[in-house]
């Protein structure tokens, strides 16, 4: 999908005075974050099992290669195909192959990040293939030609007004004048319109939570039962995965899934959990008869023994920006590609380079709440922190701001100058301010007093002051 | 260097550059409860900034060379204590890892963070106090500061001091944990943005009914007050230890010599 | 092999900065796929099966599934057709070719039509039997195979399940130890808690997504298997 994160200041300026998507933002925040928190409360060994999520993950990352071609063994041994692929083009031009070996026509996808990441929808329509989404949120998209909002939630930001409309607008063989006024009615109507493709699908993509080196496996959360559907009814079922999502064991997979659901929307577990392991058995009387995993790089190794490496954690919960005080104002939309919030700040800049994405690390306050809710301990500031980092080396900082803080520095590291120019600055400003007590404009300073007044200084500084006192030193 | 003669630890204080410039009133409260807590102060002459504007920004060198500063001025203090929940943070969470290259400074820079703490939880869980002498007439309601709720666990220390102040009623702030949007040069970067958190806060402050908003961190204060004031609003703003110290007779942050 | 594949492998092996041998450095990793560890185990399942079915009773319940006790297999066809009746359904069942649910004494109720297989679509009800039910989150365990085709699980509106109490656990891991005691991974092992649900349309939760609409579970108090 073509990034706009480059324009971030100005979506986020538009998505601020949205309407619909700011009561959308209210209710996330009244739903997930209520309901995450209510989870957390009902399990004491929280906390202990996020320790141990992050000891599995660690563990793998530190033996990347050997679970990843265990895995493919186990895969392979089952009857299924593993693709290795380095980069979003072979990803797309595997699965056009393997689509094409069957004639396919259409082909239903359950939700997957990576399926978004790799523009998959977009490159099979200009090859003649029908995508179709499944996820209602993914469907509900599609029919308005965005990109998702939300890493689990695609069209948190859609009113159910708008679904109606989309729905009238494209579900034309069925009755204008019926009502579409309820979610009720508007899920039913998806409901009965995708059933007949999951039926008619030559070949079904889902993404994957976890791959199981120990079995082979790959496992997908949904709630919906179209994961399922998607998976079990066509021809071939292709998985699409990048490296990171590898886990050594079963009893791994469920101590991850412990944290991911109540982490995710407070549920203790997702309706449908499912572990696939290959295409079905010569006895099996339903299943899909090939099973392809393209295992997906994409610039996730180049991340390992990097200061970047701990994103490679991310389980994909979306805590992060449920919890986001940033994401909530701006919603997802905002930061202009696939991965929103504080995991899609550092994923971002990663995957699309940090000329595109700058502003994505900054938009933040480093409140760490983000940090603090994530079930894999990922430290997200300090992942935002090392792109600013980045971006600084590389002069990427504007001018302005630049000269600002270098002058600031300077001043700083040398504590009598300092001292005696704040001196005279702050007596004039307390001066000044000392009757009403603050600003309402302050020259080059109107990115504050636009919306907020400066309160003055007392007029002195502590340093002065102590001196006067005769305070120890 | 140990404590003196008469075996009281002796602080150095870390002003902190905003209230060094704003308010220096907060650093003679400051003062005041340490030595109350029984402890001598200084206050290290060549000091002015921890360096997280610099460190926020991505400007690494200089975030060391600040850090250097900062490790030479207090490095003969039993404690070093500062009334800034993001200050006492940076020294603490963030000076060690910035000399990974340099075991040398890297040892004085966790010397120091060991030493450094975050006013209102040196005087709870260092100095063990248990109450303030001090009173004020009025509802006070209490934001928790980010860096110093998250990085330091400053949340029980304030209010638990706060609570012994006679006279005085605290009321929960909703939504106390949320960032206030201050986030140092994130304000001025992305104002619209910073404006709906600071909006969002104040109008969460304005429904507690309570007559003044405390806190830690005097960015963040400025940020409130500033939006509060803006909105006509009637609350007073003033940081934590001016309440705990009992000096509360000059005009509250924004408000002028008249007291409005 | 494949370009791709080594050069990816390479990239990998090359950031841990080792060289030597691969194999004792992977010795750990050998060694968990060996011997599984065990994670943290939530202290609610610490407690005698008898209560673990309570607890998975109830769990089942909070999740919007129905739940129906009977004695024994016997009363299984009996209780199903109570069922139907009490929800309007027709009675007609699509089921899984299981041995145990083919034992089942459907003789006695000759108004109901059961006939096996898969599912393609049309059917109103499914019933399929359980591999396990863990109590810890009131989530059935249900193992494809010839017995048990995986779009009996999906496609009918309504998903009737035969749950002997003797096949429930506690945490997740012991449904695992079974099943690796039961044999080859099968092609699909679907963890089921509830109906199908979305909460896609302004955050409300709508039951009946794209899978069933309605989850009931018959409980056959076997005993608890211990």
């Amino acid at each position: 999908m073509e990034a706009t994160s480059r324009t971030f200041k100005d979506n986020a300026r538009r998505a601020l005075v949205e309407p619909d998507l700011q009561q959308a933002l209210a209710r996330m925040k009244a739903g997930f974050v209520v309901n995450r928190a209510a989870a957390v409360g009902r399990l004491p060994e929280f906390d202990a099992l996020r320790d141990e999520a992050r000891a599995i993950k660690n563990h793998t990352l530190a033996h990347l290669d050997f679970y990843l071609e265990r895995f493919e063994q186990m895969v392979t041994a089952q009857g299924g195909h593993v693709h290795w692929c380095r980069t979003a083009e072979e990803a797309r031009r595997t699965i056009l192959e393997i689509c094409r070996s069957v004639g396919a026509k259409v082909v239903t996808k359950g939700k997957s990040m990576i399926g978004e990441e790799i523009a998959i929808n977009d490159y099979l329509a200009a090859n003649g293939i029908t995508p179709v989404e499944t996820d209602l949120g993914e469907y509900i998209i599609q029919l308005r030609h965005e990109p998702p909002s939300h890493i689990i939630a695609p069209a948190i930001h859609v009113t159910k007004k708008q679904v109606a409309d989309s729905f009238y607008a494209t579900h034309t063989n069925l009755d204008a004048s019926r009502k579409l006024e309820e979610p009720r009615a508007l899920v039913d109507e998806a409901r009965a319109m995708l059933r007949q493709r999951y039926l008619d699908a030559d070949v079904g993509i889902t993404g994957a939570n976890f791959l199981i080196a120990e079995t082979g496996s790959t496992v997908i959360v949904t709630n919906e039962g179209n994961g399922d559907l998607t998976q079990t009814l066509p021809k071939i079922h292709i998985v699409t995965a990048s490296l990171e999502k590898i886990v050594p064991t079963l009893e791994d997979a469920s101590t991850i899934l412990r944290v991911l659901a109540r982490s995710a929307t407070g549920q203790e577990f997702s309706a449908y959990t499912t572990f696939s392991t290959g295409p079905r058995r010569a006895e099996d009387l339903d299943g899909p008869g090939q099973f392809h995993v393209v295992l997906l790089d994409n610039g996730r190794s180049a991340l390992l023994g990097t200061e970047l490496q701990d994103i490679l954690r991310c389980i994909r919960c979306g805590a992060c920006m449920n919890h986001c005080p940033v994401y909530g104002a701006v919603g997802g939309h905002a930061y202009g590609w696939v991965y929103p919030g504080p995991m899609g700040a550092v994923l971002t800049p990663t995957l699309i380079g940090v000329e595109e994405a700058s502003d994505l690390p900054n938009a933040s306050t480093f409140c760490g709440r983000c940090e603090e809710v994530c079930p894999m301990h990922i430290p997200l500031p300090k992942l935002m922190r090392h792109y600013r980092e980045r971006a600084f080396d590389k002069g990427l900082t504007p001018p302005l701001p630049r000269l600002a803080l270098a002058l600031w520095a300077f001043l700083a590291q040398r504590p009598r100058l300092y001292q005696a120019l704040t001196a005279i600055k702050i007596r004039v400003l307390g001066a000044l301010g000392r009757r009403r007590g603050r600003f309402r404009k302050i020259p080059f300073a109107g990115g504050w007093t636009r919306h907020r007044d400066m309160p003055a200084p007392e007029g002195r500084t502590f340093q002065r002051m102590w001196d006067e006192a005769g305070g120890a030193r | 260097m140990a404590s003196n003669a008469a075996g009281k630890p002796r602080v150095g204080l870390f002003v902190t550059c905003l209230v060094d410039l704003f308010r220096p009133s907060i650093g003679f409260a400051a003062v005041k409860l340490i030595e109350q807590s029984g402890c001598s102060v200084a206050v290290p002459r060549l000091q002015t900034c921890c360096g997280q504007p610099a460190h926020n920004s991505g400007d690494r060198k200089d975030t060391r060379a600040l850090a250097r500063q900062v490790i030479d001025a207090f490095e003969d203090y039993d404690y070093v204590v500062a009334p800034s929940g993001s200050c006492a943070g940076m020294i603490r969470e963030h000076y060690p890892a910035l000399f990974d290259d340099d075991p040398k400074t890297a040892h004085r820079a966790h010397a120091l963070a060991r030493r450094t703490y975050e006013l209102v939880s040196f005087l709870r869980d260092v100095r063990g106090m248990e109450r303030v002498d001090a009173r004020f007439a009025g509802t006070v309601t209490y934001h928790d500061s980010c860096s110093g709720l998250r990085e330091l666990s400053v949340k029980e220390q304030p209010r638990r001091l706060l609570r012994s102040v006679a006279g005085l009623e605290l009321v929960e702030l909703p939504g106390a944990e949320t960032c206030c949007g201050f986030g140092g040069t994130f304000c001025v970067k992305y104002p619209e943005i910073s404006n709906r958190m600071v909006e969002d806060k104040a109008q969460a402050i304005e429904s507690t009914g309570a007559g003044t908003l405390l806190a830690g961190d005097l960015g963040c204060l400025l940020n409130m007050a500033g939006k509060l004031k803006r909105r006509g609003a009637a609350v007073r703003v003033r940081h934590v230890a001016e309440v705990l110290a009992g000096m509360t007779d000059g005009p509250a942050i924004g408000d002028g010599a008249d007291g409005g | 092999m494949s370009a791709a594949r080594e050069q990816i492998l390479a990239t990998i092996r090359r950031a841990r900065g080792r060289d030597g041998d691969d194999a004792t450095f992977h010795a750990a990793a050998e060694q968990r796929l060996r011997q599984p560890p065990r994670g943290t185990i939530p202290a609610r399942v610490d407690r005698p099966p008898a209560a673990l079915i309570e607890l998975f009773v109830e769990q089942a319940l909070a999740l919007s599934a129905t739940v129906d006790r009977v004695a024994s297999a016997a009363d299984v066809p009996a209780a199903v057709a109570a069922f139907l009746a009490r929800e309007n359904l027709p009675a007609t069942l699509r089921a899984a070719p299981s041995p145990e649910i083919e034992a089942l004494p459907w003789q006695d109720r000759p108004a109901l039509t059961v006939t096996y297989g898969r599912s393609d679509g049309q059917d109103e009800v499914s019933l399929t039997p359980a591999f396990a039910a863990v109590a810890e989150t009131g989530t059935l365990m249900l193992r494809a195979g010839p017995d048990h085709p995986t779009t009996l699980n999906f496609l009918p509106d309504t998903h009737i399940v035969v749950l002997r109490a003797s096949r429930v656990v506690g945490p997740y891991e012991d449904g695992w130890a079974w099943l690796r005691e039961a044999g080859a991974m099968p092609r699909a092992v679907n963890f089921v808690s509830g109906p199908s649900r979305t909460a896609d349309i302004e955050q409300t939760i709508q039951l009946g997504a794209h899978g069933p609409r309605r989850l009931h579970i018959v409980l056959v108090e076997d005993g608890d298997g211990r």
